[in-house]
């Protein structure tokens, strides 16, 4: 992996814009913009930076694509705001600002020797993609790689191609909540997954993300399959703004998501997921 | 003498841990099935009188509306189909059709329910089943509604 850029440990005015190489649409309103780096830059699954528009403003973005891939850096983005619908309409040769990376990540090293069990909901796999590379570019350091993936309906999955190239390495479930006759797939919720996939829970490590209900109903699922509390990790989502730190607009808790997270063990973040108004 | 069904319904999970004195008496309410793709087993409104055990493939839980027919649900193999057959007006609420080649196992739902009232003890376990099912049915059910994925923030 190349070496971590100096660059979020100085002010973002001094960061130099990053040149839009490409912009691909993943689904009807999802993309992924392959950015450039202006200098060496390297990341760590789990990780996001974030980007920036001039005029319209900065949102946290999970990066994408694989850690150990040279070149532009993905970066998958649904458009769901003002911010978000600017970044999916960039075109090659478009400059956005970045900072990053961010935050911590995937704890891959402590889920070797074992299963690898991936659950995400929506856009919570782009954040997941990475690990599933690195996991995939160290395959003899993991047992039964598994990834359980859900989705609103059909036309909102992302990935689709990869996800068929990775049925042939990994075990891949899909679902979406509902469905039309011309899918063939399964429909019904991701946690329901759990109890179908093969993996030893005793032996097994899992990384999820997603929308927070449907993370907190995975969590009861994986732990009621045998997973143990402190096995079992997630990604949380929050008003990240400054991602120093400061502003605190990401707290969680005892947690600035920006700082101690987004990945996060599951024993420690569970009395705060089940907070009202936190 | 015909084979009994009895290791089929030992080996699925619905049925697992039941005692074999009970299997061995429910599997003469068992046979076996098979639907090509896009096969109904059952159309919403008709009399419910069985549930089906998945083997292979699967079936698509289907309601129709105007111009659009909507999945609901899918249910693959290792899984249990149906719950009309149990409560009246036993009337399917859905269609049920196989998606892919299915095999299952077809329980009549008269002859277990006759079963189930002659023994207690069999009909407690059958309910308990089916209870936990549908709670756990009823739990993606609202899961489902939701929409989760339907309400990001904006940014």
């Amino acid at each position: 992996m190349r070496p971590l850029a100096e660059a979020a440990g100085r002010p973002w005015t001094q960061s130099p814009p990053w040149r839009v190489t490409a912009n691909r649409r993943e689904s009807h309103d999802t993309v992924t913009l392959e950015l450039e780096p202006r200098e060496p830059f390297g990341f760590r699954p789990g990780q996001f930076n974030m980007l920036r528009v001039p005029g319209i403003g900065e949102v946290p973005i999970s990066i994408s694509g694989d850690p150990s891939a040279p070149g532009p850096v993905s970066h998958t983005i649904r458009g769901v705001g003002a911010v978000t619908h600017a970044l999916c309409t960039a075109r090659p040769g478009d400059e956005i600002g970045v900072r990053g990376p961010y935050g911590t990540s995937w704890p891959l090293a402590e889920a070797e020797g074992g299963d690898l069990v991936v659950v995400a909901g929506g856009i919570g796999l782009p954040p997941l993609r990475p690990a599933i590379y690195h996991a995939l570019a160290h395959r003899g350091s993991f047992g039964r790689l598994v990834l359980l993936y859900g989705a609103r309906t059909p036309s909102d999955l992302l990935f689709a191609g990869q996800l068929a190239a990775w049925r042939a390495m990994i075990d891949v479930a899909v679902t979406v909540d509902t469905a039309d006759r011309a899918w063939h797939g399964n429909v019904g919720v991701v946690p329901d997954l759990i109890g179908r996939a093969r993996f030893e829970p005793g032996n097994s490590v899992a990384f999820t993300v997603g929308p927070e209900i449907m993370m907190r109903f995975t969590v009861r699922a994986l732990l009621a399959a045998g997973l143990p509390e402190d096995r079992v990790f997630l990604s949380m989502e929050r008003d990240m703004q400054c991602a120093a730190a400061l502003c605190g607009h990401c707290q969680l808790g005892p947690f600035l998501v920006c700082r101690d997270g987004p990945v996060f063990r599951y024993r420690p973040l569970a009395r705060w997921l089940g907070v009202r108004e936190l | 003498m015909p084979q009994t069904l009895e290791p089929l319904l030992r080996r699925h999970e619905f049925f697992a841990g039941m005692d074999r004195e009970y299997l061995a008496l429910i599997a003469g309410c068992a046979r076996n099935v098979v639907f090509g793709d896009g096969a109904f087993l059952f159309r919403e409104g008709d009399p419910a009188q069985a549930f089906y055990l998945v083997r292979d493939g699967a079936v698509a839980l289907e309601v129709t509306a105007p111009g659009r027919v909507v999945t609901v649900q899918t249910l693959g193999a290792g899984e249990m189909v149906g719950f009309s057959w149990l409560m009246g007006p036993h009337r399917w609420h859905f269609d049920g059709r196989a998606v892919g080649r299915l095999r299952a196992v077809e329980m009549d739902g008269a002859c277990l329910r006759a079963k189930c009232e002659a023994d207690p003890r069999l009909g407690f376990d059958l309910m308990q089943r089916f209870a936990l099912l549908a709670s756990r049915r009823l739990q993606a059910a609202r899961l489902q509604i939701l929409d989760v994925y339907g309400h990001a923030p904006a940014g």
